[in-house]
């Protein structure tokens, strides 16, 4: 399952949580300054799960999460449906 | 993609005064998807403190009042009783709660009255410059204890949730912590749990403690002081559920 984060650098003061937080350690601090002169947190999101630990350790509120929907699991059963079979049930 | 974390709206779109890596951003943070999430957006007034919080007016989108320094219950209890039905909050911090505003805070909960109480624990004065607060830890040192906390002489860090969950008039009392993700999301059931004993209309106050970092004035690097709540202030400040 892949995810993605959009860190808002202008807004970033750099404190460094975030990138001590990933699991995937993924996140490294910036080497060019932003405009308040704080160098921001920066991510190439490769193998981001999604998580969203950065985001909730994040003091400034800066970052968004993404994460991909499995679309098999989506297809078969809507949110709040219970009522259909999940992928797993119908394997076994 | 679907959106696993964005930030809530009660949270206004704003850069905070705070310094990298204060743990009042996260708890603004939580204060504000709690709202959200409870639906009481359009009546909920909060009271901002005297110390780092004091601006929590400007990064809150709700009804928010500025009192004296450790005055927000006393102002909080005039307001639920003259407005029972809206959701009055305090935010403070421990210069304001636990300091000068240690007999307000002692006499609302006292009374019972049916607030919620935010309190704000880092150990230290963060607006004026990284004094001694009655929470300080022995041996921390600050600006006005250079040679570190000495418990014979400047007293023992100051208790304050259980102090308060000996009075019959408190109903749920939570000491949590923001060091991790983990902590921060129990952190936030906690202060949900507060929020809507107050919705419910349940007879007490209810205070959620939450640890919180300062590094500036602990003089290290916000990753450390992470690890110092972790390691160091949860030996005086036990976490967990004291009351309720």
């Amino acid at each position: 399952m892949a995810g993605k984060i959009i860190i808002d650098t202008e807004r970033c003061k750099g404190c460094g949580l975030c990138v001590v937080v990933c699991p995937k350690k993924i996140i490294v601090i910036s080497e060019k300054s932003n405009r308040h002169g704080y160098f921001p947190a920066d991510t190439d999101n490769r193998n981001c799960t999604g998580c969203a630990a950065c985001a909730v350790i994040c003091p400034d509120a800066v970052i968004e999460v993404y994460r991909d929907q499995p679309t098999e699991i989506a297809e078969t059963v809507a949110p709040g449906d219970r009522s259909k079979p999940t992928m797993m049930q119908e394997k076994a | 993609m679907k959106t696993v974390f964005k930030r809530t709206p009660t949270l206004k779109d704003c850069v905070t005064h705070y310094c990298p890596g204060c743990g009042h951003g996260i708890a603004h943070r939580l204060v504000a998807e709690v709202i959200d999430e409870l639906g009481i957006h359009d009546r909920t007034i909060g009271i901002a403190p005297v110390g780092c919080a004091v601006l929590a007016y400007d990064y809150l989108d709700v009804d928010m009042v500025e009192v004296a320094h450790g005055r927000p219950p006393a102002v909080a209890t005039g307001m639920k009783r003259t407005n029972p039905d809206k959701i009055i909050f305090s935010y403070q911090g421990d210069g304001d709660l636990a300091s000068i505003g240690a007999a307000e805070i002692l006499h609302a909960g006292h009374r019972g009255e049916q607030i919620t109480v935010i309190f704000i624990n880092n150990a230290v004065y963060g607006m004026t410059g990284g004094q001694m607060a009655p929470t300080t830890m022995i041996d921390q040192v600050t600006a006005t204890t250079p040679r570190g906390r000495v418990g014979a002489e400047q007293g023992y860090p100051l208790q304050v949730s259980e102090l308060l969950a000996t009075l019959p008039g408190t109903i749920y009392i939570e000491r949590c912590s923001v060091h991790d993700p983990a902590h921060i999301r129990k952190s936030k059931k906690a202060l949900r749990h507060a929020f809507e004993l107050q919705v419910d209309g349940a007879q007490g106050m209810s205070l959620v403690e939450m640890l919180s970092p300062c590094p500036v004035y602990w003089r290290m690097p916000p990753a450390k002081a992470m690890e110092w709540i972790e390691n160091e202030m949860t030996k005086v400040f036990p976490l967990g559920r004291l009351k309720g």
